[in-house]
């Protein structure tokens, strides 16, 4: 039985030290080739007439001068008249010509004649009694709430009470789960009672989503020492991936599609593609090889790629390039949905948790959206919630970077936070207090006290709004969170050649998180080779298919699939090489470019000379890793992190302005495949979040319906010069090593936004309770209590 | 964007005579980094663009008896690194200095920067500097107006004036010079902002075919002078207000000052009623802090730009003691 | 629809690699240069006395050097240094992102002075040094900013990294020793998504002591 298992401290060369990422040379030297780059020959140029108004019907589309401008060689139609468009942004009609100014002109000559209608974008506290039921769902109720990644449950429970307004369709349930919608939702479906005539009817812009009970609330309340009641929240922000979306098209021939796309799901594109494109999945070619940030936004190939690939096809599959522009990537191809709240929660005097009630709401546009993760983290005993979702025209939501819980984070830490120092407590003593009611208590335990030796915690803490000096207010936060991680599907083919080279393909991708590297020092630690010695074909549909890089899942589910075929094809090396040692297979072992003998490493081959001994054909094999944990056998991969984050903040009293001071990120992931990468990922989930505490919205103006920031001044980015000092610390060793690999893209950008609004609480003595914590809030918080106190 | 064809004359009269008398059919490429912004948000839609780099004598910084000359194709890049402008006057080169980032710096004249375009972002949307739906509502009034005007807004233009240096140049008391085909002529820098009451308003006062040649800074003798932006991002970020303050001295009153403002108004904003609060007044913490409500008496904030008020105070309060405490 | 893709193949042959042809690629360059239509010289236009020539608005001849190498294409005047680099040179280092000068990523330098290609004309690029990220190995040898990028791991999705290699050159250039001062003003041109920064300051850092 091969050894699977991940290697013990003493037998990895590899794993756990800190191996450079193997593709910054190319990234570094602009070498590296991303979707945006590539050309190919005769390649046209995609671009998109989009709805200037955020709610209309379009009335008729008139191509004809378009069509009659040299150059231009394909229109495509993407809504007909009598569509209703849902969004300021949404596609109309693609068109591909000669260069990219000859398709703008083209573009710019189609006349679109719309009718407007009524629109709301506006995510303000819903007007009493506004909110309705939700009625039987639709189809698109269901694709609104999957895309909003509103969790299963809710929406199985939504079925169950509502029923649906369609019949679905075996084709219907087959495509559902192509598209991966989970089982329970398709069961739901399938037995739900069917409502038709509640299919025409007109919905509310402000719909129940959810209201949940547990325990006794009032009892709890009335029997709490303390309460706080707060108002909180998170708006609306976007993605703002550096390489916008959009993709390359060409058919190869009339049958055959080749897509260079920019992407975070490189296996799962044609399968997407196939349907719109009547085309089988097995006739489309994806490649990617470098990908321009994702962030959740890049799963799909989009309607704005299936349209490139029909321009394509018009042009005679002439490739035709679409890459979005600026505006539209800020408006249409990716935005988080927001989240606010009214929270009153209670505790006993020492602290204790003992009641949460939340009136929440928010918007992930038409779809609306679900009740975030609230409480997060902390199961509070007595608990009652309820949701509102609005549902209105500020374009789609898609999942950001550890979907909705970086605001129920904000939602709940803030409140936790407003309640401790209604107790004066220090949040530090408050949450350790409480953290029995986590699900991760010990990692938690293990975290705290090395974050705030980190931070200086102890030292800096003060009670709030008692270290000002001058106009400077100076104060610190924490907050905690969590997140899954486990490894997807994943495939891996890998051969040992003769000559001793080593390949591996995967149908995965690099959205920079390090993947590459991370399978190639899984590779090359069972190897004992350099990871730099694997060659790597990764990106492309022609190698063995591994899931999407969403939900953190990719580090464990590569790294597994990875360890299953080096182990087997070591193996199938060390039994050609054992004769030539004379030893058994399982006496070898392969170290420092050699395969040598355990007992003995002095009798040894250098790896070049053991792969001689392979023969004509290269050793090959292949290694699964399982969506499903009993399936891995053993499993190399597991679920559930916990992270401790503690932010330091100045703030100008004068002016408003927040500085991050210092942050410090303490993190779990189970086995750390290679700290370095690891380290990266959360540095940069610390600048993202501390990017979308102080600077990130998506500004709508209510007039127009039109986003006013779609653009990187307006829409603020944090800079070099406004990042601080930044400290991470992994956790590594016993108790967490044998946890197996676990992902690490989402967890650290959670907790950033509520330890850095709970410091400027600490700081200036005041709640700001929506991020992002402008001036204009902190000025209006602070006014608030001198007006208070005078 | 949309095509357009391109000239390159190398005088300023050939320039003058190749743009048109009307708006909206050429624009004179400088630095073109705003120029070029609006001609691909379809903003503007020149035919012509009129390439004024060739002209050699735009170029450089001289110094004369009428004080410092800066050509009006003078990079801003060059302007912060002149030791000349470093040496006498320091608060305009630290003002260049904090303006747009490295590139942009290299790429923008000082003409450009004078010239640049409001960054309303109703008008960048291509909703107009003036703006109103078809209804004819007001947009800025009824919409997202956190960035807008708090004072000389009554409308219809609610923008604020957007370049970051031209504070600290009326503070020092520049004058701007221009040339068209009807020849020369010199103004105040602060008279080149107007305020448009209508779509065929600019917010400059230059005709279609003039051509910003040169900015001329009068000697700084005795003034001590500083720049204030209040920026949410530490750089790379258009400020939130400015203020300009330049102060001449009596003993420890002050004898004269000049206030300006940026970033409040559809113009720059020199505040008389700053400068008489703090005339015969220490340069204190008490007298800026009187000046900088004096300043921002008349604001009328709109629906969400209330905290600007504050803003601009603060800006105001601390230009004046940073000139206090500085050299000239 | 007009079929007029004869008009578009544009000779992009860099103009370095003519001398010393061999038979077979000068073949080559003449069916592409037979293959566009001959462009007349430009129009005049009488202002001041002098003639002008008015360039455009259709395509017009250019030249460029661009890493010593000398190109030439034939593009509309509305055409960007950026775009021209990436669709008309196929040198792809600089990244189209914001392409409003807003970002960065678009970094190049002009007769050694970074500037954002995305915001100026290619017209304007001519008789000027155009320098991009992927001239600054020399001999397959990394630049030492480059290398420090590597060490430090200061790049993650790397799109934003070329132009941040460049800008970090420059001001390397100019401040050998930067301080945060430096560093506030000589390097705020850069927007990095993934939130590489404490990376790119260790690069910084790294390359400083070694006096890139």
């Amino acid at each position: 039985m091969p050894d699977y298992q991940w290697p013990d401290p003493a037998h990895r060369t590899l794993i756990g030290k800190r191996t450079p990422r193997v593709d910054s040379p190319e990234k570094v030297s602009g070498q590296a080739r991303y979707t945006y780059d590539v050309k190919r020959p005769g390649m046209l140029y995609g671009k998109m007439v989009r709805s200037p108004y955020a709610h209309c019907k379009i009335v008729s589309i008139d191509t004809s001068a378009a069509e009659k401008m040299p150059g231009v060689k394909a229109i495509e139609i993407v809504q007909k008249p009598g569509a209703t468009i849902p969004w300021a942004g949404d596609e109309v009609v693609g068109v591909a010509a000669i260069d990219e100014a000859t398709a703008e002109d083209a573009a710019r000559a189609i006349q679109v004649k719309y009718q407007k209608l009524p629109h709301l974008v506006s995510d303000a506290e819903p007007p009493a009694g506004a909110a309705e039921n939700q009625g039987p769902l639709s189809l698109d109720d269901l694709g609104d709430m999957l895309q909003n990644q509103v969790p299963e449950r809710q929406i199985v429970a939504l079925i169950q009470e509502y029923g649906i307004s369609f019949k679905p369709t075996e084709e219907d349930i087959k495509e559902a789960k192509d598209e991966g919608v989970p089982d329970s939702v398709i069961e739901a479906a399938r037995n739900a009672t069917v409502h038709p005539e509640a299919a025409n009817k007109t919905k509310s812009n402000y719909i129940k989503a959810a209201t949940q009970s547990q325990g006794d609330v009032d009892k709890a309340f009335a029997e709490a020492d303390a309460a706080s009641e707060g108002f909180y929240g998170a708006p609306v922000i976007v993605h703002c991936c550096m390489e916008a979306h959009g993709s390359t098209s060409e058919w190869t021939d009339p049958d055959h599609l080749f897509v260079h796309m920019s992407t975070q799901n490189v296996s799962g594109i044609a399968g997407q593609m196939a349907e719109p494109l009547k085309l089988p999945a097995a006739n489309i070619r994806v490649h990617q090889d470098h990908v321009g940030g994702g962030f959740g936004s890049k799963f799909s190939p989009d309607r704005w790629g299936i349209v490139t690939a029909q321009l394509s096809k018009k042009a005679d599959g002439k490739p035709v390039r679409m890459m979005l522009e600026r505006d539209s990537e800020l408006e249409v191809a990716g935005a988080r949905p927001s989240a606010y709240a009214r929270v009153k929660v209670g505790a006993k005097k020492d602290g204790t948790l003992v009641a949460w009630q939340s009136h929440s709401w928010g918007t992930g546009g038409p779809g609306g959206g679900g009740m975030p993760p609230i409480p997060y983290c902390f199961s509070i005993p007595n608990q009652h919630k309820e949701h509102t979702a609005i549902r209105n025209n500020i374009g789609p939501a898609r999942a950001w970077r550890a979907p909705n819980h970086p605001q129920a984070c904000v939602l709940t830490m803030s409140a936790l936070d407003d309640l401790a120092a209604k107790l004066n407590m220090d949040p530090y003593e408050f949450f350790l207090k409480n953290l029995e009611l986590t699900r991760l208590s010990k990692i938690y335990r293990d975290e705290f006290p090395i974050a705030a030796e980190m931070m200086g915690w102890k030292e800096k803490w003060h009670p709030r709004g008692q270290n000002i000096s001058g106009n400077i207010a100076r104060g610190v936060g924490l907050s905690l969170h969590t997140w899954g991680g486990r490894g997807h599907a994943s495939d891996c083919d890998l051969s040992i050649h003769p000559d001793g080279s080593v390949d591996i393909k995967m149908g995965t991708q690099d959205i920079g998180t390090g993947t590459r590297t991370c399978i190639a020092v899984v590779a090359a630690d069972a190897l004992g080779l350099q990871a730099t010695d694997i060659k790597l074909y990764i990106g492309d549909t022609l190698y063995p298919p591994s899931g999407g890089s969403g939900g953190s899942t990719t580090p464990g589910g590569v790294s597994s699939s990875t360890r299953r075929a080096v182990v087997d094809a070591r193996d199938a090396l060390f039994a050609k090489v054992a004769p030539a040692l004379n030893v058994q297979p399982d006496d070898l072992e392969a170290r420092d470019g050699s395969v040598r003998v355990k007992s003995d490493p002095s009798r040894s081959l250098s790896w070049k000379e053991a792969c001689s001994k392979i023969g004509a054909t290269p050793i090959t094999s292949h290694g699964h890793n399982d969506q499903a944990a009993a399936k891995n056998k053993p499993d190399l991969t597991n679920s559930g992190v916990g992270g401790v984050q503690m932010a330091e903040v100045a703030v100008d009293t004068e002016t408003g302005i927040v500085k991050v001071t210092k942050m410090v990120a303490v993190q779990d992931c189970g086995l750390v495949i290679d700290p370095k990468m690891a380290e990266s990922s959360v540095l940069g989930a610390l600048v993202m979040g501390i990017s979308y505490s102080l600077f990130e919205e998506k500004i709508m103006d209510p007039t127009t319906g039109r986003m006013l920031n779609a653009d990187m001044e307006f829409y603020r980015l944090a800079g070099l010069n406004d990042i601080p000092e930044l400290k991470v610390h992994m956790m590594t060793g016993p108790g967490y090593d044998e946890r197996g690999v676990i992902g690490l893209g989402e967890p650290p950008v959670i907790s950033s936004g509520a330890a850095i609004s709970n410091a400027v609480a600490n700081a200036i003595g005041v709640r700001v309770g929506v991020i992002p914590l402008t001036p204009a809030k902190v000025l209006a918080a602070l006014n608030q209590t001198q007006k208070a106190g005078a | 964007m949309r095509a357009f064809d391109y000239v390159s004359p190398t005088s300023t009269r050939q320039a003058a005579n190749l743009l048109s008398s009307t708006w909206g059919n050429t624009e004179i490429l400088a630095g073109g980094t705003d120029l070029l912004a609006l001609m691909k948000e379809d903003v503007v839609t020149p035919k012509r663009l009129v390439n004024i780099k060739e002209i050699a004598d735009l170029r450089g910084v001289k110094s004369d008896s009428s004080g410092l000359r800066i050509g009006s194709l003078t990079t801003l890049a060059e302007v912060a690194e002149d030791a000349g402008v470093r040496e006498k006057y320091p608060a305009f080169a630290e003002a260049v200095r904090e303006a747009a980032s490295p590139q942009i710096r290299n790429m923008a004249t000082v003409g450009g920067n004078l010239c640049q375009r409001p960054r309303c972002w109703y008008f960048r949307n291509g909703l107009g500097l003036l703006p109103k739906d078809e209804s004819g509502k007001e947009l800025v009034e009824e919409g997202d107006n956190r960035y807008h005007a708090i004072l000389g807004n009554d409308g219809p233009a609610r923008f604020v004036s957007p370049s970051t240096i031209v504070p600290v140049l009326i503070a020092y008391g520049a004058k701007v010079r221009l040339e068209g085909p009807k020849g020369k002529r010199e103004l105040p820098l602060e008279k080149f902002y107007v305020i448009p009451k209508t779509d065929r308003d600019r917010e400059h006062d230059l005709l279609p075919n003039e051509i910003v040649t040169e900015v001329v800074i009068p000697a700084a003798n005795g003034w001590k002078v500083a720049h204030y932006e209040i920026r949410q991002k530490a750089a790379f970020d258009w400020p939130l207000a400015v203020a300009a303050v330049a102060l001449k001295m009596d003993g420890s009153s002050v004898q004269a000052a000049r206030v300006v403002l940026g970033h409040v108004a559809p113009t720059p904003w020199p505040s008389p009623q700053a400068e008489a609060a703090l005339k015969g007044q220490p340069a204190n913490e008490d007298s800026a802090k009187k000046a900088a409500d004096a300043a921002l008496a008349n604001a009328k904030p709109l629906s969400q730009n209330a905290y600007k008020v504050q803003l601009a105070r603060v800006a105001v309060k601390r230009a004046i003691l940073k000139a206090a405490g500085g050299a000239a | 629809m007009h079929d007029d893709e004869s008009v578009l193949k544009t000779p992009e042959e860099p103009m370095e690699e003519r001398s010393g042809v061999s038979r077979r690629d000068f073949l080559k360059i003449s069916t592409i240069a037979a293959a566009v239509p001959v462009v007349s010289g430009p129009k005049m236009v009488l202002a001041a006395g002098e003639q002008v020539p008015v360039r455009g608005p259709g395509k017009v001849p250019m030249t460029f050097n661009v890493n010593g190498k000398a190109y030439k294409a034939s593009l509309e005047p509305r055409v960007t240094l950026l775009d021209a680099l990436r669709d008309s040179l196929d040198i792809t280092g600089a990244k189209r992102v914001c392409d409003k000068a807003e970002c960065g990523a678009c970094t190049v330098l002009l007769d050694d002075k970074p500037v954002y290609a995305c915001s100026m004309l290619a017209i304007e690029g001519q008789g000027k040094k155009i320098t991009t990220v992927e001239a600054l190995m020399e001999n397959g040898k990394l630049h030492p900013i480059q290398q420090a990028f590597v060490d430090n791991d200061a790049s993650q999705c790397g799109f934003c990294t070329p132009g941040f290699v460049v800008a970090c050159k420059a001001m390397l250039d100019k401040h050998p020793d930067p301080t945060p001062d430096d560093l506030l003003h000589e390097l705020s041109g850069n927007i990095c998504r993934c939130g590489t920064y404490a990376g790119i300051r260790g690069a910084i850092a790294q390359a400083a002591r070694k006096g890139a």
